[in-house]
């Protein structure tokens, strides 16, 4: 089919898809990413909406955005800016400008850049490109929404519905561009309609138009090539991860033999977890929609008691809210994982747009001493090892775990290999069945070794007993004011997350031995670090990272990394808030930083010219 | 259940700790009760939880040789959703007080109220802020002086039967702490109740409210100015039964049988069952000139929380039985690479 055509084979290219929040690009972006993911390409996304369910139409605010970013190599981030941009309207592009390179191929409807639309816009002239100092990119314009009304002007659809197929027509046109097979495409689509087979045929019509008008004007662009990459054996499905969060906490309850229970109430980013988990009922997992993130949180200390794997999720609001709750589960001593999907602060902030700005509440952001295990997931796919042990450390070790991800990594996807959870650590509860001391039973008797409190689930005869808010007393579990038995309460409180060291990996360095500098990071960073260590290292220079996915307690040789390096920056979506922290754990550490809190994810060209700042000064 | 009625006994419910109420305190009362009628309904104390909030009342739990749970201000209602939404198979009661369950953990009370989750609610109502040494509640009259209203409160009330039944609750039951004969009967009511029941306990605070539900409960006019109210039976009441409830156009009125032409026949049955609550309502808001309501008020059968949650499991699960996580995402869209 491209016999006629010139063919570029690229290493990578990043493709926004841009248009009113109401044109369906996220659905046309994902769709793109499958289809790439299904060659064999590697794929990283990322959706940039607004917050407003519908902003009016074709202005600045209702602009709708999904990135993908993919190649043949390691992909790891959504990529800083865009080869290709397909804006459906003025707004889309004028919204973009700063997301393009200087020789972007942009595609546009012609249809829906006449002057009505560019004041919308806010455009002052009739020409758009001008406008912005886009004088270097090369347009391909097409009257989609014409040719999408007259292509499908045989099916009997009203105006509204066969316009509603223009984003297909744009999916057409990508598709031809980057050569992607357009069978798997109208599969996907045929199985997103299966219920509305006129939608899926009108669908599946714009999607082969589009291409074909791609194909037939030749337009003045190459199509590009992205050659599949060698990926490890297996079956892959693509994932995003606040459904790989919701994947990590069944597998661990198959793998415990429990059953899993989120109690949670719907916020943005993180009500898909609370989506996915309610789908989920054929593997029995029970979800409660509370009355609110308190009754959320709530609810699943109920069943953690009861003899579950217990979750909730949320983000940093209703964080804020479960505070209390955290509190009693921490001194209840009671399994139980709470999510918390970062996003802008404080108060309502940006709720689609992503931040670590929730580190010090998950440390510290509770009344008394009150010592928890947190955790922070470093890309969509690690979501699912991150919550598969944030559950293990709650259920062997009788705490609550943070496990922080955010806005970036929850809706960003990639392509997932099915892990075979046979190769996962099992997870063993301190069940009372291992109680074989000679002193009778108490709830709050400990595992010698590592302080953990025995379970006793309700419905055993012999373990009834009473659990609390209230300090006890460290032998007969009894309400105690004790002064001297509290300190030894809070001692051991913090003695026994202290000792979860024991339990989990040493922390990984990657990069070179013997860097002049380290990276060091944690949570959802990771692609944005990583890549810029390898330009680095590309450019010559000697740079490792440290990407922590234990924060609290930190790995055992977390002291020892950070004395090692000459020159260390931390670099986070923050005022420093990791870097504080690691300050207040390794004396004598004083890092270099490097915080952005724009709500956007960094930009690696901007952390290479940083970073090789830092290190040449 | 009926084959485990003689198994257990109260003192099988009660715990070894020492109970820290003041002496006099209506608690104690309720507290025996809620063995006697555990005892009588016969759920061995294993398979009981007992969860309760923040206040005088809460600490309960820790006088129940089952399992407990004390936790925090206001969301014991939201725990035991979970607990009982996770385990049916226990029973579970939930112990609060007037400030626990309707100003700090109102929002919690009126939607465990509303799903129905089978839990037996045991409301404390003495009308005051005891753990906290006296402030107003939100059952206080308007008017009430206490330590953070010292002229006088300027707020209504709420009446728990009436947030209850707003709530569209299934059961609503009220009795008083002192009367050692009837409580029991109406707690062994609640439990054997699915769904959830309320019981509002008229309770005195010795120290802080002492005597606040003393013109309803002295056995001087106890038989005046209360009815027991049980399904099925005349609406009578009176030292000598001699008076009667009857319905008066829209509204109930006391009568005294045998005056003004009215008959026993006249006078009403209660029908604790019927659906429709306006009667019930009517019956719990009862005040000022008429008897105020003992005894179950409403008992209606309706899908608990907790058992509809568990058949939707089992729905989903009977067309696709055996699943393991592997098998749900191998039967998505998944591609190979070999």
């Amino acid at each position: 089919m491209t016999e006629q055509t010139k063919v570029t084979t690229l290493e990578k290219v990043v493709i926004r898809f841009s248009g009113d929040s109401g044109d369906g690009m996220q659905l046309t972006g994902t769709l793109f990413s499958n289809l790439s993911a299904i060659v064999g390409n590697e794929i990283s996304t990322f959706p940039d909406y607004p917050a407003e369910v519908r902003a009016p139409q074709g202005t600045l605010s209702g602009v709708s955005g999904f990135q993908v970013h993919l190649g043949s190599g390691k992909i790891l981030t959504p990529g800083d800016k865009a080869d290709v941009l397909v804006a459906m309207n003025p707004a889309a592009l004028k919204v973009n400008v700063k997301h393009l390179k200087s020789d972007s191929i942009v595609i546009i409807d012609t249809d829906s850049f006449q002057k009505s639309d560019l004041e919308k816009a806010l455009f002052a002239t009739d020409d758009p490109f001008a406008e912005l100092g886009l004088g270097s990119v090369q347009v391909v314009a097409a009257p989609i929404s014409s040719l999408v009304k007259e292509g499908l002007a045989d099916l009997g659809l009203d105006n509204k519905s066969a316009l509603r197929c223009k984003n297909m027509f744009a999916l057409g046109l990508v598709c031809w561009l980057f050569e992607r097979p357009l069978d798997e495409a109208m599969h996907l689509l045929q199985n997103k309609f299966a219920q509305k087979p006129l939608i899926a045929q009108a669908n599946i019509k714009a999607l082969t138009d589009g291409y074909n008008y791609g194909h037939n004007i030749h337009a003045s662009v190459s199509t590009c090539r992205i050659e599949g990459c060698k990926a490890e054996p297996g079956f892959y499905m693509d994932v995003n991860g606040n459904k790989a969060t919701s994947y990590g906490l069944i597998a661990a309850a198959e793998k415990a033999g429990l059953r899993l229970f989120l109690g949670s109430y719907p916020i943005t980013p993180a009500t898909d977890i609370l989506h996915e988990l309610s789908k989920r009922k054929d593997l029995g997992v029970i979800t409660v929609q509370a009355e609110d993130e308190i009754a959320g949180i709530c609810s699943a200390i109920g069943a953690g008691f009861a003899g579950c794997l217990a979750a909730t999720s949320t983000s940093g609001p209703g964080l804020a809210l479960k505070s209390e709750a955290i509190g009693l589960a921490v001194i209840s001593e009671l399994p139980l994982v709470v999510i918390d999907v970062q996003r802008s602060g404080p108060s309502t902030g940006m709720p689609t747009k992503s931040e670590q700005t929730d580190l010090l509440q998950a440390l510290y952001g509770r009344n008394g001493e009150c010592p928890l295990v947190v955790m922070a997931a470093s890309t969509p796919t690690d979501c699912f090892d991150a919550a598969y042990w944030a559950s293990k450390l709650a259920l062997e070790h009788m705490t609550p775990v943070i496990l922080l991800t955010d806005a970036f990594i929850a809706n960003g996807s990639s392509a997932w290999k099915i892990p075979d959870l046979g190769t996962y650590p099992e997870i063993e509860p301190n069940y009372v069945s291992g109680y074989h001391d000679e002193k009778p039973w108490k709830p709050y008797r400990r595992n010698k070794e590592n302080l953990v409190r025995y379970w006793a689930i309700p419905g055993q005869e012999g373990f009834a007993h009473r659990l609390g808010g209230l300090e006890k007393d460290y032998d007969t579990s009894s309400i105690s004011t004790d002064p001297v038995n509290h300190q030894k309460m809070v001692a051991t409180r913090e003695a026994k997350i202290e000792k979860i060291a024991d339990y989990i990996p040493e922390q990984e360095v990657i990069g070179d031995a013997d860097a002049d500098m380290l990276i060091v990071g944690w949570g959802g960073t990771y692609g944005h670090l990583y890549e810029t260590m390898e330009i680095m290292r590309k450019q010559g220079k000697k740079v490792a990272l440290a990407h922590f996915r234990f924060i609290n307690p930190l790995p055992r040789n977390t002291e020892n990394i950070l004395s090692r390096y000459k020159k260390v920056v931390v670099a986070e979506h923050n005022n420093g808030q990791f870097a504080n922290y690691l300050r207040s754990k390794v004396t004598g550490f004083n890092p270099y930083r490097f915080n952005r809190v724009k709500g956007q994810p960094f930009v690696v060209a901007r952390l290479v010219e940083e970073f090789t700042k830092i290190l040449e000064a | 259940m009926t084959t485990q009625e003689n198994i257990y006994q109260a003192k099988d419910y009660k715990s070894d700790q020492y109970v820290r109420w003041c002496p006099g305190c209506g608690d104690h009362a309720v507290l025996n009760c809620l063995h006697k009628a555990m005892a009588a309904v016969g759920i061995p104390p294993h398979r009981t939880a007992v969860i309760s909030g923040i206040g005088c009342s809460s600490r309960l739990p820790y006088y129940m040789n089952t399992y407990g749970f004390h936790t925090i201000h206001g969301r014991g209602a939201a725990i035991a959703t979970g607990l009982k939404t996770a385990r049916p198979d226990l029973s579970v009661w939930l112990i609060t007080g007037d400030g626990d369950c309707l100003a700090i953990g109102g929002n919690h009370f009126i939607h465990a109220v509303r799903r129905n989750v089978d839990l037996n609610i045991v409301l404390f109502n003495n009308k005051i802020y005891g753990l906290t040494k006296g402030q107003y509640s939100p059952t206080s009259d308007r008017g009430f002086v206490s330590k953070s209203s010292p002229y006088g409160t300027v707020e209504d009330p709420f009446i728990p039967a009436e947030l209850a039944l707003g709530a569209r609750g299934t059961f609503f039951a009220r009795a008083i702490d002192v009367d050692m004969k009837n409580t029991p009967e109406i707690l062994e009511a609640s439990a054997r109740h699915k769904g959830a029941s309320v019981t509002e306990v008229l309770v005195n605070c010795v120290i802080f409210n002492n005597g606040v539900h003393k013109q309803i409960t002295d056995r001087a006019f106890r038989a005046e100015r209360t009815i027991f109210l049980r399904h099925g039976e005349k609406m009578v009441y009176g030292a000598e039964n001699d008076k009667g409830i009857v319905l008066d156009g829209l509204k109930l009125k006391s009568v005294t049988i045998g005056q003004d032409g009215y008959t026993l026949d006249d006078v009403l049955v209660h029908d604790a069952h019927c659906r429709d609550n306006t009667l019930h309502m009517m019956l719990a808001m009862m005040g000022e000139n008429m008897p105020i309501a003992l005894g179950v008020i409403r008992d209606v059968e309706a899908p608990t929380y907790d058992a509809a949650v568990h058949e939707q499991l089992a729905d989903v699960q009977a067309k696709m039985p055996a699943r393991t996580l592997n098998d749900f995402l191998m039967s998505g869209d998944v591609w190979e690479i070999k």
